[in-house]
């Protein structure tokens, strides 16, 4: 196991240099002079000098990667072109609104695939289980920004229980997940997250619950006469890990995938923030922004692996 | 039609004579695997009507013209944001004024296009990598797959919102995007199966008639590949209109005037307060588009018996 | 035998021709040996490897079936596939009919491919799912440039041949075949290049006995018609002495005997031998003995033991035993047609039973 983790571990290092590569030719993708690309247009010609001696962008690419890898591994993204603050304090900032709502949203989505897919799979056929089968196709098929805007459009425009958008009248300095007039403003952004993943999880509850209750060793069980309750939870123990491993990845995609919801809900949140990097062509903030998130995706599936490898005994090799 | 039994035409009564008897003898019914999974998909009606839904949501897009009450880009500041119903205007307007109808139609056009030419594309792309990483083995199997795990590093919606975003709007731009997004996890699927193909014992009994690597692929490997490929493939079409309408709600899809799903949800969302249930309209249209390509895309899995 | 069929017969391929004359053997393999690396560790290097096929040499005679014997793992497989260039080997050369395969001068790849094909051991997945099995078998003469029509037209003359009529059969797909329909298949495709050798892995070993008797007469048949040579593997004694003209018995990846089939039964000279063809007489009630002859699983092949590998499930091992690995050569001096690899048949090899006296129980 100790063998296991110590690979998974090494394994990461090329996975994050590939990740590095590719947002750092993110640059080269856009259109235009990188250089121009990476300031604001009114820039003096000895910014860009400056600028080009810092970045060595008069240096072979390979260079400009490495001197860009430095940088970018001691902290320092540079500087966003609008508001000219460090990327890396805006990114951190964005993301402590963005983790509260995923983490919120996919636990939300596994109590209730777990509890639904359960509940259905005791009645094969029976009412709940069609609404499983419904939940799981419409959170697989809806865009979630148009759910989201739906969201509002029920709640905020045509019952006005809650506010359509924002993080509270005081901003996000003092959102406070303790008080409702607050909190409230978080109800729809994480209802739109949960839909997607609930989808998926369901799907799969459903049908590994299914292929489980049809293994033998269960059917043994139940004709011992153990109750479907029992087995069901004697089936979810043993796909724990599994279970584990769907968390971690779905976590990881809201976090990363949190654009379009943030951006209906004008949730500040890392995908808001790439959303205002898209708007105003704010290259460096874009291509820090998706730097940090994906390296989170990249560490979340390390953890989750290596908490697998510890939960699973049947794990060994690689 | 006794009549023609009859008179049979020389040849064929010629071939009856010249032939054993044996030959004569009707030959078993047999069916290959594609008849066996067109008979499987025969009689599942659910999947056949959501085949039946995505033809006549294709055939509205490719009809827009001929069934469109309004032309899509006709703006009118007299009827801007009318309710659902009112005049010809079924589905109301938009904040220009233009038929919210007609442009559903005609984003239909977009939204397929999106839904379909980037999965075909990466099918291609994907495939090809996939079948010739897990033919092939050993280090260009190590080289192309560690390659496309540096990919699913990122969550898909953010792959795209990185390329796009730093690409700029636009239905090329758009398209790339899509492909390279959807590529990795094809190349995945096509590599397993082709990796899973290669051990079997007649690709070794094709490689000891002294058959070359290109026909090996193509006589014994592709044949194999193909139907879970193209279970996984249909899959991501509605992934795909889904991440493509998400990038023109962003406005990194198609350029305004072009009527388009998303950029239409994104521009009405202005106006909620007062049309709210016009404003949902272009949803519905991704909405039932994507159940279709999703369900369709479950009952061909249960026909071709491809594991999930 | 359908004499008709024969006479209506497509024109196949033409068997390749006898470039050595009749004395000359049809296969000389020497030194083979193939090691399959064990990865592991941090940086998944070589760690440890199996040896599957350590250092077997050995002839196959023109006409002869020379049968392989071996318990599950031996690398009788390997072997097979070492001969048929599926697998590369890591040392060991290869005359086929005189001809150095794979040298300048000698034989190319595809033109032993010609002369020597293999029935498969699986054969669940030897056919291609996704081809009817006219296909399966048209495939290797189109593969030597033959049109289309007259390779199905051959492959349909074979499958009759094997006993499968293809009206019923060819167009079907290997799902819808049995077991030994789909071996029948697999004999077809392995003759459809008329080839002079065949290597039949496990050829019956899947079969029923009913239809394992059906199959060993037909590939007798097919000997005599298509003037063929054979390498037949199995593990089970009673096919292989049945079919075979000499044995060859492997103990992991090593050849432990070789010779005339009568002698290697009546009077088996390696103990692994004489306890393999004891375990045969447990079938038989009337031979049944109490203690199993051969006891323990087979070692390690990652780790095999030293000098002589089959000592730990010896009774007779001695320190000779540990210290020396045996030489394969002709017992007691007599002639060379037998060979043993056993120190107890050497003269002078240091064990204490390497007198003439014959170890037999
Ligand atoms: N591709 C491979 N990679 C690693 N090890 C292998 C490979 N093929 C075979 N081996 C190992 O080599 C040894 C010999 O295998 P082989 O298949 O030749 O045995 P066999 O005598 O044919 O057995 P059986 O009677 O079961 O068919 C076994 O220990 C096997 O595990
Ligand atoms: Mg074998």
């Amino acid at each position: 196991m100790w063998l296991y983790a110590a690979r998974r571990l090494l394994m990461t290092i090329p996975i994050g240099l590939g990740v590095t590569v590719i947002c750092f030719a993110l640059i080269y993708l856009a259109p235009g002079d990188p250089v121009q690309s990476l300031l604001p247009p009114d820039a003096t010609a000895k910014d860009v000098a400056e600028l080009k001696h810092a970045y060595g962008l008069d240096k072979p690419i390979p260079v400009q990667y490495l001197i860009w890898l430095g940088h970018a591994l001691t902290g320092n993204l540079g500087r966003s072109i609008q508001t000219n603050q460090p990327v890396l304090d805006e990114v951190t900032r964005a993301l402590a609104n963005t983790i509260p709502i995923a983490v919120i949203s996919v636990i939300l989505a596994f109590v209730i695939a777990l509890g639904l897919g359960i509940l259905a799979a005791t009645r094969v056929g029976g009412i709940l289980d069609r609404l499983a089968t419904g939940v799981a196709v419409l959170g697989i098929s809806v865009p979630q920004f148009w759910l989201g805007v739906i969201l509002v459009i029920a709640f905020a425009v045509e019952l006005g229980w809650l506010p359509a958008t924002g993080m509270g009248s005081s901003g996000s300095e003092h959102f406070s997940w303790f008080k409702w007039s607050e909190a409230k403003y978080a109800v729809m952004p994480i209802i739109a997250l949960t839909m997607t993943p609930l989808g998926i999880l369901m799907r799969t509850t459903r049908s590994s619950i299914a292929e489980m209750l049809a293994l033998d060793f269960i059917q043994t069980l139940r004709a011992k006469g153990l109750s479907n309750a029992a087995i069901v939870i004697h089936a979810i123990r043993n796909a724990l890990p599994q279970i584990l491993a769907m968390f971690g990845l779905q976590l990881g995609y809201l976090i990363g995938g949190s654009i379009l919801v943030e951006t209906v809900f004008t949730w500040p949140g890392t995908g808001f923030l790439l959303n205002k990097a898209i708007l105003t062509r704010d290259i460096p903030l874009l291509q820090g922004t998706i730097l940090v998130l994906a390296m989170a995706f990249v560490l979340i599936n390390l953890v989750v692996d290596l908490l697998q490898t510890a939960v699973d005994p049947r794990i060994k090799r690689a | 039609m006794s009549g023609a039994l009859v008179e049979a035409p020389p040849a064929a009564d010629a071939r009856a004579q010249g032939v054993p008897a044996r030959e004569a003898e009707p030959a078993t019914r047999v069916r290959g695997y594609w008849g066996n999974v067109w008979q499987r998909l025969r009689y599942d009606y659910a999947t056949l009507f959501f085949l039946f839904v995505i033809l006549l949501i294709v055939a509205s897009a490719v009809f827009a013209p001929l069934l469109s009450p309004f032309d899509p880009n006709k703006a009118s500041m007299a009827h801007r944001l009318k309710p659902l119903f009112y005049h010809d205007n079924i589905l109301g307007t938009d904040e220009q004024g233009r038929d919210i109808l007609s442009r559903i139609l005609y984003g239909g056009r977009t939204s397929l296009l999106m839904g379909i030419v980037p999965v075909v594309a990466a099918t291609f792309v994907g495939g090809l990598f996939g079948v010739v990483a897990g033919y092939a083995g050993g280090r260009l199997n190590t080289i192309i797959m560690r390659s496309m795990d540096v990919f699913f590093a990122f969550p898909s919606v953010l792959l795209a919102v990185a390329i796009s975003g730093s690409l700029g709007g636009g239905m090329v731009n758009q398209l790339i995007t899509l492909t390279v997004v959807l590529t990795p996890p094809l190349c995945r699927v096509a590599e397993t199966s082709a990796s899973q193909i290669r051990s079997m014992d007649f690709v070794d009994a094709a490689r000891a008639s002294g058959a070359s690597t290109v026909s090996i692929l193509l006589h014994h490997v592709l044949v194999n590949v193909v139907s879970p490929v193209l279970v996984y493939a249909s899959t991501l079409v509605s992934a795909s209109i889904l991440l493509a309408s998400g990038l023109s709600f962003l406005g990194l899809g198609v350029s305004p005037p072009t009527p388009d799903w998303g950029l239409m949800l994104s521009t009405l969302r202005e106006a909620i307060y007062v049309r709210p249930i016009v404003c949902a309209m272009p949803g519905v249209a991704i909405l039932l588009t994507s159940i279709a390509f999703n369900l369709v895309s479950d009952g061909l899995r249960q026909a071709m018996d491809v594991k999930a | 035998m359908n004499t008709e069929a024969q006479g209506a017969a497509a024109p196949m391929l033409d068997q390749p021709a006898d470039r050595g004359g009749r004395a000359q053997p049809m296969l000389i393999a020497q030194g083979l040996k193939r090691y399959f690396p064990i990865r592991g560790g941090l940086l998944n290097r070589r760690v440890a490897e199996v040896k599957a096929v350590d250092d077997v040499s050995f002839t196959v005679l023109k006409g002869e079936t020379l049968g392989v014997v071996g318990e599950s793992g031996c690398g009788k497989s390997t072997l097979a596939r070492l001969l048929m260039h599926l697998l590369v080997m890591d040392a060991g050369s290869l005359i086929f009919d005189g001809d150095p395969v794979g040298t300048e001068q000698g034989l190319s790849l595809r033109d032993l491919r010609r002369n020597l094909q293999m029935v498969f051991q699986d054969s669940y997945s030897s056919l291609n799912p996704r081809l009817p099995i006219e296909e399966s078998i048209a495939y290797s003469p189109r593969v030597h440039g033959m049109e289309r029509g007259q390779a199905k037209r051959i492959a349909r003359e074979l499958l009759q041949r094997v006993g499968l009529r293809p009206e019923y059969f060819g167009g079907r797909y290997p799902h819808e075949l049995s077991g030994g329909q789909k071996q029948r298949v697999n004999i077809a495709r392995a003759l459809a290049l008329n080839p002079r050798m065949l290597i039949l892995d496990e050829a019956v070993s899947a079969l029923d006995k009913s239809v394992e008797a059906q199959v060993l007469n037909l590939l007798g048949e097919l000997k005599r018609e298509f003037n063929l040579t054979y390498m037949f593997i199995s593990h089970d004694l009673h096919v292989v002495q049945y079919i075979s003209d000499r044995v060859m018995v492997m103990y992991l990846g090593q050849v432990v005997e070789f010779g005339p089939v009568d002698t290697i039964y009546a009077q088996p000279r390696h103990p692994y031998t004489a306890a393999l063809l004891e375990c045969r007489l447990v079938v038989d009630p009337a031979g049944r003995i109490d203690t199993p002859p051969l006891v323990g699983d087979p070692p390690n092949p990652i780790n095999p033991p030293s000098g002589c590998r089959f000592r730990t499930r010896c009774p007779h091992a001695e320190t000779v035993c540990e210290r020396t690995v045996p030489a394969l050569g002709a017992w007691n001096g007599n002639t060379a047609a037998h060979l043993v690899a056993c120190h107890m048949a050497h003269p002078g090899s240091g064990h204490s039973r390497a007198a003439p006296a014959p170890v037999v129980h």
